[in-house]
């Protein structure tokens, strides 16, 4: 069912050499092809539209979802909303990953609608990496929404990357934090040529003591054009903490907008943000050890971006 | 064996400035030389221009008889050339064992990381995972600055202010690592620093001022001489070259 172009994409977004073990739905152009629940995490297609609901029971302890979408297709336009349950005291691993391989010269698109419930104490971890590829002009479009209510001392870690091949992104994300959560999100993201990327993140802190930490790290080059908004808000005693660097090359372009406002006396938001180029002496300290230019760039990107 | 020939560098600018004048120095096999001199005199800017970082405005750089003058920082790393940074910088995202990983890719001997950092006195198990980033302070960054160099199979080791931001014990134990490279291997070994305690590590002490070479000798001569010196900076009339007790007068 899955072929050997297939199982590229699957181990670019979702680091799967084979079909994984535990619970998965993988979608291919637009429908499910493949699917597993396990005895803690059942997977139901939505009837009302397209996408489906996990529902993972309280106290699952150390299981994982792979949910990634592959098109190879062109001229496919697939939207597909997915809400996820993450019960009282879990400790998961959801992937959802999209790779697009597009050798046409239409667009290919795919927009996923995230929403989940992490329920009162449990511990998700959310990886979320895009990838695309082929030699065709034909656009690939990757426009992902992600809302993420967190419960009363549930933490939330969030790893949203981008490295590869993706023409256009728009990337939402809301968060909202009840009391005791917390939350750390890593963003990565490298565009090249004349890619084009948005990313908007909106973190709420609406109970006592929740903690949120931002990092996030791009490298924007050729004529790319990369935007991110920041928006952190403390609507109660809690920390907050956005800390995004860009390495700028080229002709490229970097915008980046941050927003800290406080609603609480006990509100701690701290906003952090640097676009620059590769220092010299980066450079020169690689050279000196034996690279050459262009390995040294190399090296500092790669570190820089994991 | 490193030769320096007649090498100046022109910094270009609105007003034209050179730094470095005429300069001619050997360094040998297997001997550790100290360059000192007041701030401003040109020992980091010879430090550079050895490693390649700066290219002489004229002037030429032998390397085993070799002109290694037009060759790059690259190039000369590879011919076994190594420079520690005086500030050296920082890379967000890379490890401690991975930059010191990076130093070790190029020797033929089997390095012990771990070694690495006891020889610059720090402890492997808290560092090894660390970020080479701004969690560190400048007297860590400056002994894994150390570190990397010291991993290298070089020819010529290049360090500049090794001293500078160590605390006392791992001082001690950086001197000693100087003298075990000094009695283990043949790298020639060039220290910029101020410091008398390193300048006792010395073969041959080199004085640069001005961007010029000033003295060039044994270390107990230059040491004795330093000792003496009448440009002392004591604002009262001084009793020179008694020692650390000189006691000022008048």
């Amino acid at each position: 069912m899955l072929n050997a172009l297939d199982k590229l994409m699957l181990e670019k977004v979702a680091d799967l050499h084979e079909i994984p073990q535990g619970a998965f739905n993988i979608r291919k152009n637009g429908a499910g092809v493949q699917r597993n629940t396990t005895a803690n995490i059942d997977i139901v297609t939505k009837e009302d539209k397209s996408g489906i609901d996990v529902i993972i029971k309280p106290y699952t302890k150390g299981e994982s979802v792979h949910i990634p979408v592959i098109v190879t297709e062109e001229n496919i336009n697939d939207v597909v909303y997915n809400t996820f349950e993450v019960g009282e005291y879990s400790d998961v691993l959801i992937v959802a990953g999209c790779g697009i391989h597009n050798s046409g010269h239409h667009k290919s698109q795919h927009d996923g609608i995230h929403t989940f419930f992490v329920r009162k104490g449990a511990k998700l971890k959310y990886v979320e990496k895009h990838y695309g590829q082929g030699d065709g002009n034909g656009e690939r479009v990757l426009n992902p929404k992600t809302i993420i209510e967190v419960e009363e001392g549930a933490v939330v870690e969030l790893e949203l990357i981008q490295i590869k091949g993706i023409d256009q992104t728009k990337r939402d994300t809301e968060i909202r934090l009840m009391d005791n959560a917390k939350l750390v999100v890593t963003e990565r993201l490298l565009t090249y040529q004349d890619q084009e990327a948005e990313s908007n993140i909106t973190v709420e802190l609406s109970g006592v003591d929740s903690s949120a930490q931002i990092i996030s790290r791009s490298v924007a080059q050729d004529d790319s054009k990369q935007t991110f908004y920041f928006d952190l808000i403390g609507r109660n005693k809690g920390r907050g903490h956005i800390q995004c660097d860009a390495i700028i090359m080229h002709n490229a372009q970097v915008l980046s907008t941050p927003r800290i406002s406080a609603h609480h006396s006990e509100a701690q938001l701290v906003h952090e943000a640097a676009i620059g180029r590769i220092e010299s002496e980066q450079l020169i300290k690689l050279m000196s050890l034996g690279f050459s230019e262009q390995e040294a760039e190399d090296t500092i990107l790669n570190g820089f971006l994991k | 064996m490193l030769q320096l020939q007649k090498v100046s560098l022109e910094i270009q600018g609105d007003i034209d400035f050179e730094i470095l004048k005429n300069i001619n120095l050997e360094f040998h096999e297997k001997k550790i030389y100290v360059v000192t001199g007041p701030n401003g005199g040109g020992k980091s800017s010879l430090a550079k221009t050895i490693m390649g970082v700066y290219n002489p405005t004229s002037g030429q750089i032998l390397l085993d008889g070799i002109d290694i003058t037009a060759k790059n920082i690259t190039d000369r790393a590879r011919l076994g050339i190594g420079y520690a940074f005086q500030s050296p910088p920082r890379f967000k995202g890379i490890k401690v064992k991975e930059l010191l990983k990076m130093a070790a890719s190029h020797n033929p001997e089997k390095v012990n990381i771990c070694d690495l950092l006891y020889d610059v006195g720090l402890c492997a198990q808290d560092y090894l995972n660390r970020d080479v980033d701004t969690s560190l302070s400048g007297g860590e960054m400056k002994r894994i600055e150390i570190a990397t160099v010291l991993a290298r199979n070089l020819k010529v080791a290049v360090f500049d202010e090794p001293e500078a931001g160590i605390d006392l014990w791992s001082f001690q134990k950086l001197a000693e690592t100087f003298k075990n490279i000094h009695s283990k291997y043949d790298t020639t070994i060039i220290l910029i620093s101020h410091q008398e305690r390193i300048m006792e590590l010395a073969d041959e002490i080199i004085i640069m001022s001005n961007g010029t070479v000033s003295a060039q000798s044994e270390r107990d001569i230059i040491l004795a001489g330093i000792m003496n010196n009448d440009s002392c900076t004591c604002s009262a009339k001084c009793v020179k070259g008694v020692g650390q007790n000189a006691e000022c007068v008048g």
